[in-house]
Order: structure tokens, then C-alpha cells, then sequence
């Protein structure tokens, strides 16, 4: 018997223009929590889609409990004992939750499907493993994180016996990746093999045995987590030290930039009021579904039918304006869902630059784009932004990882300059040296005079990019906070609704 | 450096519409060879080959393809933004009236003049039409498909009746025929397309679709208007969130795919051919082959204009197969099997690209 379940050999994956897996070796053991870690676009991704059978690796062996053995797709994958959750996720939205989960092994009885038994199996298993979901509804009608329950089922359900996780975090709230470090410590000890792909190092910290560090395609190392420190495993992936700490200065708060008066939206959002100034980072705390996303879109415009008695951006009231006009009144907008709203991902990386400007002198000369100047500004910000391609501005969209997709749109965006910055969940899918320069570019949005509108999930970038707190709850505005004066614990406690300031404070 | 030869999606194109017409043609042959196995391998090579065995009939087969090469076009068009304009039939429909009624009544006007206003009449009631299922699905949410087969009836028998009440030929049971001075000039095509005994009534017709197809690929990949509409077309929420105003333009490209199938209507009925409306309860076909045409042109301009000439050359040589004792049924078909088979193109896209690109894999999973 082989010391592994699942061993990768010197697999190597060429797409044009760019080495994707360079000769990379990885081992995992039996009922082992193996963490993968690299930098966006380093070939995480790519590896587990070749363990997949979604891409044919140009050269290596995967051998299976010793024995080498060719995995030319999802079926293999599966005959093979193999299961994976993607980073955007597969399942069929039409489709309930059931039919999903059986989809492929349906089983039947005289020829028709056995429904019975495979409710039973799937009660069997969620109930072992405590993920509580629905069977009959349909998957578009479910939350993300209920979306990621039925991925995990769904391996189960095939009796997987190894289980890819591609930065299955990036997407849960801090509750939620709780509950999912406990389910994946638990399959474990059940005698489970994972795979697990996280930029955050606390989450590797808190449930690795083993990491394995690719960088640019090239395996780097394997190491014990447990006595591997989080700078060293920072360091090991990005080459480099990383701070890991936020160092800014004082704020220099000036004139009010963002003012918004009395925001009211269906049962959403209930009379809002607050302002954000020139140089400072006001951040909107709270549990996700609390209001924030309605409050971002109403600011933004994307939707309509809200009541207020104002929203003013300097001193015009933009409440009644289209989109356009508010972007050219100077907003910026990182959105919550970067494929959703915020790219187009059928056109190139250098289309995607220009989404709000494409019109303006700069880019249109009577009605024609102006091709060569929209290419080199592209290239302006790739190198700027360092925005990992194939190939270059003219790369496809499509084929960039997360990560790199997530920073075409924060360079578009910091990149016009705009008075009022909103930034949704910036970092979300970042490595850490990337969150690192992200971070430093929006202080540096602040120190020279703009207002920051941020809204995060994760405690620890909340608390220390911000200068101010706004915490919501149910769609109210509970806690308004100076972020120096408080901690993870008070912040907890607005949070989950169970402490609210006066309405002097506020 | 490497070569990646299936790596190019021009190629991979090419190669997916190779694969599905030859996949139709053999289903087609098989049937043939059913109804009448040994006829068919003469009625087979006609198909393929009589568009092209004379002068005449290449001019013909250029005449042919005029109007499901711009119907192509429009529906291509609307692929583009988004949209899948199947009312291009009703688009045609009016086009064709329109500029009938004004090739017969407007006889004060001069000819050239008379000529371009029945073909700018045309667009502006195609565009008009296609207008309707453009507002609805901007401002009313009214998917475009089930509003574009409405409008498609309400066309066909609007234009019956107005046909009826305005411009009937009571001994045909037709609309009246367009006086020559109201069709489009030959340019002395007919002295190239001709033979022994007669010239093709090929005209500059043509050649507007071939202008037509190069402004919507300038439109589309040039400028900022092109931009803008892909843009909403591939990711509406994108375009939404970028300040492009998506309800605007989905009027805007079901207006411009109307008013390219509305020039269809026009120029495959002032094309010399003595060909007249006739008053039946059926959609015109040219709206739906205009389907098959861009799919099988994989919605490029350039490739929809060659995929029309294909389509029409078959057609010409279908209908000819009828010497050999081939039922009108039959032929048809074997018509319809080939040139909807056509429509399976991306199908075959997708499946090539997954199994013979070797490593790049853009569009795919
Ligand atoms: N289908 C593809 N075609 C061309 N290039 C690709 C394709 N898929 C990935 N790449 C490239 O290969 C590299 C590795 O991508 P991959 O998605 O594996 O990165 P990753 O480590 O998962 O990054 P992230 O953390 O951002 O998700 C990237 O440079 C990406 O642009
Ligand atoms: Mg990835």
C-alpha cells in the first residue's frame, strides 16, 4: 500500500501563452485536511481540474492508492472516488435540490426512479453530517451557502472518498465558514480526504494538517502546518515578506462627500441617515442579508422604487438620477458579484476596462472606439495592478482566474479617480499579497481626499481598514463607531442584534 | 513555440459548419435513397451541383440568396444584442407590402427615386414591427419569442387584408404586378448570369445585402454603439451596472434587425421576377431559413453571407431534382432536413472544442 490515497506526479498544464501547472507533485494521505495555497492565478484551479478530468494534463501521472489511473472526466473522477466543489458552482438552477443531488446516479426500481431511497439516503446522510437543507426546492431559490451544502451532499451521496474544496470560503459569511471548518474537520475524521483550496491563512491554520505552496505554476513546498507560521506560509507563496498588519495614518476627514437622509426601501431598509467625508473609510458592518446590498444598490441606482429625502453626492441630490449619471457624478462601484454585475466576461480583459468610459472622448472618436488607445490603457493597468494574464490585454475574460478577474474590475474602478469610492467585499477570492496592495490602494484613496464606502463581512478587515463603523441589522443602522474604540466582541454584539446605540449617537 | 492548429476559433468554426452540413446532406440522401434508390444518387448531385453548373443558374442562386442572407443577418444581428428575433417572417412581410404598395401607386415619383423610397419605406415598417416585441420585452417584460410569433400572424394577415383591399390582382387571386420601372436595375449583371437561352434576373439587390452585412459587422465590432449592445446582450446586469441603458437598446437592435428583414421583403419582390404576394395563411419562410442561414454562418456577417449562398444554391437544386419523379413532399424534406440541420452548428462547436482543441478550453465547461 502506497503512504497515500492520492498522489499527483509532476503534472504540467500548458494553455497558450502561459504554464498554468509547471511540474507540480502533490500527496495526499488518508483522512488528511491538505491545503492548497497560491497566489491568484498560481494553478490551483487548474490542478484540481485536471484531478477532475475537466482539462488533460500535457504531461504526469494521478495515481490512486498507488495505482495509476487516467481520469478523463467527471465520470472517472467519480468511478475513481472523486468529488469536487467548484469555485463558481455547478449545479442546474431549474432543478431541485433532489434531482440535483442524484443527478447521474439516479437509481431505479423496474425502471422507474426510486425517489424513496434516495430521500432516505440523502435524510441519512445530512442528518450524519449536519447539513440541513431542503430537498424540494429549486436550487435558484436557495442561499449560496445552501447552494454549497448541496455540492457537499452530493459527493457524499456518490461516496466519494476524496474531496475537492475550491476556495469553498470565498463566498460564506464568517457563521457560515464555521460551520463548514467543523463539517470538513468531521468528514475527515470520518476517514475523508480534502483537498482544500482558501487564500486565508487562519482557515488553514485552524483545520490543515498539511499545505502545499505552488507559486506561478511551480510547486514550491509541503509543509506541516502546525509548525509553519502564518507569515511563513504568506512569505512561501507570494516570495516575499507580506505585512499582514494595516498601517495608516490619521484620517484627514473633510467636507461631507456622501449624504444620504432617510433611505427607505420595502421592509429592507428603514430610514437610513448617514454621511461619509472626504478621507475617511466608513465601513458598513453586519451579518450578510441585513440590508447592506439594498443600501449599496440604491446608492448606485441598480434599484429604483426606494423612498428618501435625499442622497447627495457632494451637493447634488442624486436620488432621482440614472446609473450613468451617477457614475459621472463620480462613483465608483466595486460590486458585490463580480461576474454578476461587474464584467463582461465574453468580452477581453481590455473591453472590460472601459465598461463605464467606453463613450467618452478617450476611448470614442465620433462613434468609433478607439481601439489602439483602449489596448494600451488596458495595458497601463495590468501592469499597474499586476493583473496575472495569458495574454495580455487581449486575454479572454473568461479563462482569468478568481482572482485576477476580481482586480480588472478594482483597477478599472480606482483607476477613474472617483470622489466616492464603494467597495463590496474588495478582497473577496484575494490572495494575501493581493489583498495586501488592494488595501493599500484604497487608504491611498483616502489620504488623498476621497470618501471610501466599504462593505465587508470579515471582522478583521472591518475593523482595521475602516476609520468609522456603521453596523446594520435587519435594516436599521444600530451602532455608529469610532473603529479604534472597539473590538471583534462589541461589533459581534451589534451584529447579531442583540445591543443597539441610542438614537442620540447615531 | 508551439503550433496549435485546432486552436483557432475561425478554424473551429469553419470546421463545426463543415460537419453539420455534410451530417444534414447524408440524412438528406438517405431519405432520397428511401424514396427512390435509384434516382438518387443523380437527384443528390443535382442538389449539390446545379446552382453552379451554369451561368444563369449562379446568378439565380445570387438572387435567391438576397433575401435569407439579409433575414440571416437580421436575426444574426439580434443574436448579437441578445434578443432571437423570430419575427423576422412578420419583419419581411410587411417590408415586402410596403414596398409593393409603393412600387405600384407611386408612379408619379421618378423610377431610381421610387426605388430607393420602397426600399427605406420597407426598412422603416420593418423596424416599426420589430419595434413592438421590443417594447414589450424592454418595458413589459414579454419574452420577444412569444410576442414575435404574434406579430408574425398579425403580419401575415393584416397584409392579407390590406393586399385584398388596395392592391389585389382579381384574376391571380395576388397582389398586382410591379411594374418594371419600380424593380431593382440588373447593372448588366444580366449579360454576365446567363445562358443559351435566358439571363438570371440577378440584380443590384445583391449587392445590398453585401453592404448591408459589411456596415453590421463595422456596427458591431467598430464602434461604440456596437459596444454597447453586445454588452447588454452577453451580460445584461453588467450593462446595467455600467450606466448602459439596456432597455433603450433592445428597442434600438429590434428596430435595425427589423428594418434589415423589412429590405428582405422589398428586394425579393422588386427583383424582376413577376413574383407577387399571394394570399395564403402561411409565414413567410424566409424569416425562418433566415435562422438556419445566420447559425450556420455563425452569426458573422462574412460567414452568413456565404451560408446564404449555400442555403440557395440548395434550394435551387432541390426544386430541380423534381425531373428525376421526386414528389414536391420529398424534396421539401429533404430541404428542410439539410438546411435545419444547419441550426445544430454550435451544438458541434461545443463538442469539438472540448474533445480536439488540445488545450485551450475558452468557451467551454
Ligand atoms: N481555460 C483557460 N484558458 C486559458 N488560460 C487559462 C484557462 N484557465 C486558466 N487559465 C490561466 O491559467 C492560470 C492559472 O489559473 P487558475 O484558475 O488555475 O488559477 P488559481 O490558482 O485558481 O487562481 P485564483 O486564486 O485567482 O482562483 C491563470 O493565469 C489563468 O489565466
Ligand atoms: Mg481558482
Amino acid at each position: 500500500m502506497s503512504k497515500y490515497i492520492l498522489e499527483m506526479r509532476e503534472i504540467r498544464k500548458e494553455f497558450p501563452g502561459i504554464v498554468a501547472c509547471d511540474n507540480i507533485t502533490i500527496g495526499l494521505k488518508k483522512g488528511e485536511i491538505h491545503a492548497l495555497l497560491g497566489e491568484n492565478g498560481a494553478g490551483k484551479s487548474t490542478l484540481m481540474s485536471i484531478l477532475f478530468g475537466l482539462y488533460k494534463p500535457d504531461k504526469g501521472e494521478i495515481l490512486i492508492n498507488g495505482k495509476n489511473v487516467k481520469i478523463t472526466g467527471p465520470v472517472e473522477a467519480n468511478i475513481n472516488k472523486i468529488g469536487m466543489v467548484h469555485q463558481h458552482f455547478k449545479l442546474i438552477h431549474n432543478f431541485t435540490v433532489l434531482e440535483n443531488i442524484i443527478l447521474g446516479v439516479e437509481q431505479t426500481k423496474n425502471g422507474i426512479l426510486d425517489m424513496n431511497e434516495a430521500r432516505n439516503r440523502i435524510k441519512d446522510l445530512s442528518d450524519k453530517y449536519g447539513l440541513n437543507i431542503e430537498l424540494n426546492v429549486k436550487i435558484k431559490d436557495i442561499s449560496v451557502s445552501m447552494q454549497q451544502k448541496v455540492e457537499i451532499i452530493k459527493m457524499l451521496y456518490r461516496e466519494n472518498e476524496i474531496l475537492i474544496f475550491d476556495e469553498p470560503t470565498a463566498v460564506l459569511t464568517p457563521q457560515e465558514i464555521e460551520s463548514l471548518m467543523k463539517t470538513m474537520q468531521y468528514l475527515a475524521k470520518e476517514g475523508k480526504s480534502i483537498l482544500f483550496i482558501t487564500h486565508k491563512l487562519d482557515e488553514i491554520k485552524q483545520i490543515a494538517d498539511n499545505c502545499t505552496v505552488i507559486r506561478k505554476g511551480k510547486f514550491i513546498d509541503t509543509v506541516n502546518v502546525s509548525t509553519t507560521s502564518k507569515e511563513e506560509l504568506s512569505e512561501l507563496m507570494v516570495g516575499r515578506k507580506v505585512s499582514l498588519d494595516i498601517s495608516k495614518n490619521e484620517a484627514k476627514i473633510g467636507d461631507t462627500i456622501l449624504d444620504v437622509k432617510n433611505l427607505s426601501f420595502k421592509n429592507k431598509l428603514k430610514n437610513i441617515s448617514f454621511k461619509v467625508k472626504s478621507g475617511e473609510i466608513l465601513c458598513i458592518a453586519g451579518i450578510d442579508g441585513n440590508g447592506q446590498t439594498e443600501l449599496i444598490e440604491a446608492i448606485t441606482g441598480l434599484i429604483k422604487d426606494y423612498n428618501c429625502e435625499h442622497i447627495k453626492l457632494k451637493n447634488t441630490d442624486i436620488s432621482k438620477l440614472s446609473i450613468r449619471n451617477r457614475i459621472e457624478q463620480q462613483i465608483g462601484h466595486i460590486p458585490e458579484d463580480r461576474q454578476k454585475h461587474g464584467l463582461v466576461l465574453e468580452y477581453d480583459l481590455a473591453y472590460n476596462t472601459i465598461l463605464q468610459t467606453y463613450y467618452t472622448k478617450r476611448f470614442n472618436k465620433k462613434g468609433f472606439l478607439k481601439k489602439s488607445d483602449i489596448y494600451k490603457f488596458a495595458d497601463t493597468l495590468i501592469k499597474r495592478f499586476d493583473i496575472r494574464t495569458s495574454k495580455g490585454a487581449t486575454t479572454s475574460t473568461r479563462s482569468m482566474s478568481g482572482g485576477n478577474q476580481q482586480k480588472i474590475i478594482l483597477a478599472r474602478e480606482i483607476d477613474r479617480e472617483p470622489e466616492l469610492l464603494i467597495a463590496v467585499q474588495p478582497t473577496r477570492g484575494l490572495d494575501v499579497g493581493a489583498i495586501e496592495y488592494i488595501h493599500k490602494q484604497i487608504i491611498e484613496q483616502r489620504d488623498s481626499g476621497r470618501a471610501v464606502l466599504l462593505v465587508s463581512l470579515e471582522l478583521e478587515e472591518v475593523l482595521n481598514l475602516s476609520d468609522r463603523i456603521l453596523v446594520m441589522y435587519e435594516g436599521e443602522i444600530v451602532a455608529n463607531l469610532n473603529s479604534k474604540d472597539t473590538n471583534f466582541k462589541e461589533l459581534g454584539l451589534y451584529m447579531a442584534g442583540s445591543k443597539k446605540q441610542s438614537v442620540e449617537v447615531l | 513555440m508551439k503550433k496549435y492548429i485546432f486552436k483557432s476559433e475561425n478554424f473551429l468554426d469553419f470546421l463545426s459548419s463543415l460537419f453539420v452540413i455534410f451530417v444534414g446532406l447524408l440524412i438528406g440522401f438517405v431519405i432520397l435513397l428511401i424514396s427512390n434508390s435509384s434516382a438518387a444518387p443523380n437527384a443528390f448531385l443535382t442538389i449539390l451541383t446545379f446552382g453552379y453548373t451554369s451561368m444563369r443558374n449562379m446568378g439565380d442562386v445570387l438572387l435567391l440568396a438576397t433575401p435569407i442572407i439579409l433575414t440571416g443577418l437580421s436575426v444574426a444581428f439580434s443574436f448579437k444584442t441578445g434578443l432571437f428575433n423570430i419575427g423576422a417572417s412578420g419583419q419581411f412581410t410587411v417590408g415586402a407590402f410596403l414596398a409593393i404598395y409603393i412600387g405600384i401607386n407611386a408612379t408619379d415619383i421618378p423610377s431610381g427615386l421610387r426605388i430607393i423610397l420602397s426600399i427605406l419605406v420597407a426598412a422603416i415598417g420593418g423596424a416599426l414591427w420589430g419595434a413592438i416585441p421590443g417594447f414589450l420585452k424592454a418595458y413589459r417584460n414579454v419574452h420577444e419569442v412569444i410576442s414575435c410569433i404574434m406579430t408574425n400572424y398579425i403580419a401575415m394577415f393584416l397584409v392579407n387584408y390590406l393586399i385584398i383591399t388596395n392592391i389585389l390582382d382579381t384574376g391571380r387571386g395576388t397582389s398586382l404586378p410591379v411594374p418594371a420601372s419600380s424593380n431593382l436595375p440588373t447593372w448588366g449583371l444580366e449579360h454576365i448570369f446567363r445562358d443559351n437561352l435566358r439571363a438570371s434576373h440577378v440584380n443590384i439587390g445583391f449587392f445590398i445585402a453585401i453592404v448591408i452585412a459589411i456596415v453590421l459587422y463595422i456596427v458591431l465590432e467598430k464602434t461604440v454603439f456596437g459596444y454597447e449592445l453586445k454588452a447588454g446582450g452577453f451580460n445584461k446586469n453588467a450593462a446595467d451596472y455600467a450606466g448602459i441603458s439596456g432597455n433603450k437598446n433592445m428597442v434600438l437592435s429590434m428596430m435595425i434587425s427589423g428594418s434589415i428583414a423589412g429590405i428582405a421583403g422589398a428586394l425579393n419582390y422588386l427583383a424582376g421576377t413577376g413574383l407577387s404576394m399571394s394570399i395564403v395563411d402561411n409565414l413567410s419562410m424566409e424569416g425562418f431559413t433566415g435562422i438556419s442561414v445566420a447559425f450556420l454562418g455563425l452569426n458573422h456577417p462574412v460567414g452568413i453571407i456565404f451560408s446564404g449562398i449555400f442555403v440557395s444554391s440548395l434550394f435551387l437544386g432541390g426544386a430541380r431534382t423534381q425531373i428525376f419523379g421526386f414528389s414536391v413532399e420529398i424534396v421539401e424534406i429533404v430541404m428542410s432536413v439539410i438546411i435545419y440541420f444547419c441550426s445544430f452548428v454550435f451544438l458541434v462547436k461545443t463538442f469539438l472544442s472540448k474533445n480536439f482543441k488540445k488545450s485551450e478550453k475558452e468557451e467551454v465547461l
